[in-house]
């Protein structure tokens, strides 16, 4: 088993079109969207959490890819901007995931991309816009 | 023996002084007992770097030909209002100062992206600034509109000056309602989602000082990356508060008037900060350098997190509501309990750069660059009578 975290742009034409439930039917694939945004006549981004084994994965994304859907990575659309944070720490209890991780005895941050999910939460608590989610 | 802090000056100057951070003493004094380590050690450096709302800088941008005269009209900095009400040329910048057309808290909770404390760091980073005026004119200031790029290299004086800055502990706040709320503490999640603090703690100047025995009028300091003084004491300032049994305030207390030149001041340690649904603030970074002159100066720098106490306060009600205390190193663990619920915190003065401005100050002082001055009037300490009052309200009939 194997867990990626992907982001999905469409165009609209696609919108309509059941891709996900493609997904999961014809390559065992289990998706957790965690966030959507999806306009009708605009570009769709789905924010997706994709699990299942590597050949289907693969073979999945491929697919997506056939479509002329682009798919990248979640931690391409993610910046902590190391040099605009104060190293404060007022981020951290509000990410739920851990990906904002406090050393105790340093009192400092540490950004790990591969828990983010991008809810966006931090990002109102960070007075010094070090944080930036790309859509 | 006791030393003077003309001794300490004269070790500075020969080279031979020893600085340490009020982090390191902690350590230090433990292994080597108060009495020798007093000996030993010269200067014991503090910081803090945090938001402080009551902050500002004066300029004076030079005469314009013709002369205009801002006094009684109204001057704007990138879009931010400055106070005018001087003599032709001289202008201040509230940190908290918005743009007119920012929207505020019309859609809660507010962004609040840009003001007086932005436009200081933009300032002090040396970036062009449009000035913007309307005057009335007279026959000796007879220009009644100025539009024109401002630079701090040109001008004649940039100096930062902040009424009250490096709270003396303050409360760690928390939210017992069921909404969330957006507060100058940070945002608070409802029902004890989070508690958030501000303090440098074991590392906070007047904490190490806690009767102000070293600290006051002239005291000069690490201000914003440059050299400052104190002037006064900081509005607000209320040393007859609780304390422990070395002396450090259980409740926000003491506080610091300083000012400095802002053209020798850094964008590192002045930055400009978006509080959401509150507004906008200056984030401060503050060092000051605490003279070991005796056993007793050494003892008080030798606190550390365990022996700092501060007050949960529910910010949902708006008179203050103490729910109990808590100290720093349970607070810096990342999370207390309160009312039998674990709670993470999260500080918004930033630790990790209070240690920074604790090592520069100490590398300043160490190569000679800094000397230590002789405060000219001690802050009112425990007794003095200053107090904390609110407004006595009169209604106008």
């Amino acid at each position: 088993m194997q867990k990626r975290r992907v982001v999905l742009t469409y165009p609209y034409k696609f919108i309509d079109q059941p891709i996900i439930s493609y997904l999961v039917k014809k390559y065992d694939i289990v998706v957790n969207i965690l966030r959507a945004k999806i306009n009708p006549k605009e570009e769709g981004r789905l924010v997706l959490e994709v699990s299942g084994k590597e050949e289907n994965l693969d073979r999945g994304i491929d697919y997506l890819k056939e479509l002329g859907l682009k798919i990248q990575s979640l931690a391409q659309d993610i910046r902590w901007l190391e040099d605009r944070c104060i190293q404060c720490t007022a981020c951290s209890p509000l990410c739920p995931t851990g990906a904002i991780e406090v050393d105790r005895k340093k009192m400092t941050i540490t950004f790990n991309k591969e828990r983010c999910i991008a809810c966006g939460l931090c990002i109102p608590a960070c007075s010094y816009k070090a944080i930036e989610i790309l859509f | 023996m006791a030393k003077t802090i003309a001794e300490i000056n004269e070790k500075i100057k020969k080279g031979e002084v020893v600085v340490i951070t009020a982090e390191e003493v902690i350590d230090i004094a433990k292994e080597k007992g108060i009495k020798k380590a007093s000996q030993e050690i010269d200067v014991v450096t503090t910081a803090t770097f945090g938001p402080m709302c009551s902050s500002g800088a004066y300029l004076n941008i030079g005469h314009s030909k013709p002369k205009i005269k801002l006094g009684g009209g109204r001057t704007y900095l990138n879009d931010v209002p400055a106070y005018g009400g001087f003599a032709a040329v001289d202008i201040f910048i509230g940190a908290t100062a918005l743009p007119g057309d920012d929207p505020r808290n019309k859609i809660h909770p507010g962004e609040f992206k840009y003001g007086g404390g932005h436009l200081i760091e933009d300032l002090v980073a040396g970036k062009d600034i449009k000035l913007v005026a309307n005057a009335y004119g007279t026959d000796c200031y007879p220009r009644k509109k100025l539009e024109t790029w401002i630079n701090i290299k040109d001008i004649n004086e940039a100096v930062l000056f902040n009424p009250r800055n490096a709270y003396q502990n303050y409360n760690v706040a928390v939210n017992l309602s069921d909404k969330i709320i957006y507060t100058y503490m940070g945002i608070l999640k409802p029902s004890l989602g989070n508690a958030n603090y501000c303090s440098a703690s074991q590392l906070s100047p007047l904490i190490n000082d806690p009767y102000y025995k070293t600290i006051g009028v002239g005291t000069r300091i690490f201000l914003g990356g440059g050299e400052g003084y104190i002037v006064w004491n900081g509005t607000q300032h209320n040393p007859d508060v609780p304390r422990t049994e070395g002396g450090v305030p259980k409740t926000p207390a003491g506080t610091i008037a300083v000012m400095g030149d802002l053209k020798k001041m850094s964008p590192q340690w002045l930055r400009g900060t978006s509080i959401t649904g509150y507004g906008v603030n200056l984030t401060v970074g503050i060092g000051i350098p605490i003279p070991i002159l005796n056993g007793e100066i050494l003892q008080y720098t030798t606190v550390k997190d365990e022996d700092i106490y501060a007050p949960i306060v529910d910010y949902s009600k708006n008179e203050s509501n103490i729910l109990t205390e808590v100290n720093y190193a349970q607070l810096k663990s990342g999370k207390i309990e309160i009312k039998g619920k674990e709670v993470p915190t999260a500080s918004l003065s930033s630790y990790a750069k209070a240690k920074e401005i604790a090592e520069i100050l100490k590398e300043w002082i160490n190569s000679g660059d800094f000397l230590l001055s002789e405060p000219v009037q001690l802050l009112p300490s425990v007794g003095s009578k200053i107090g904390f009052k609110p407004l006595k309200e009169r209604p106008i009939e």
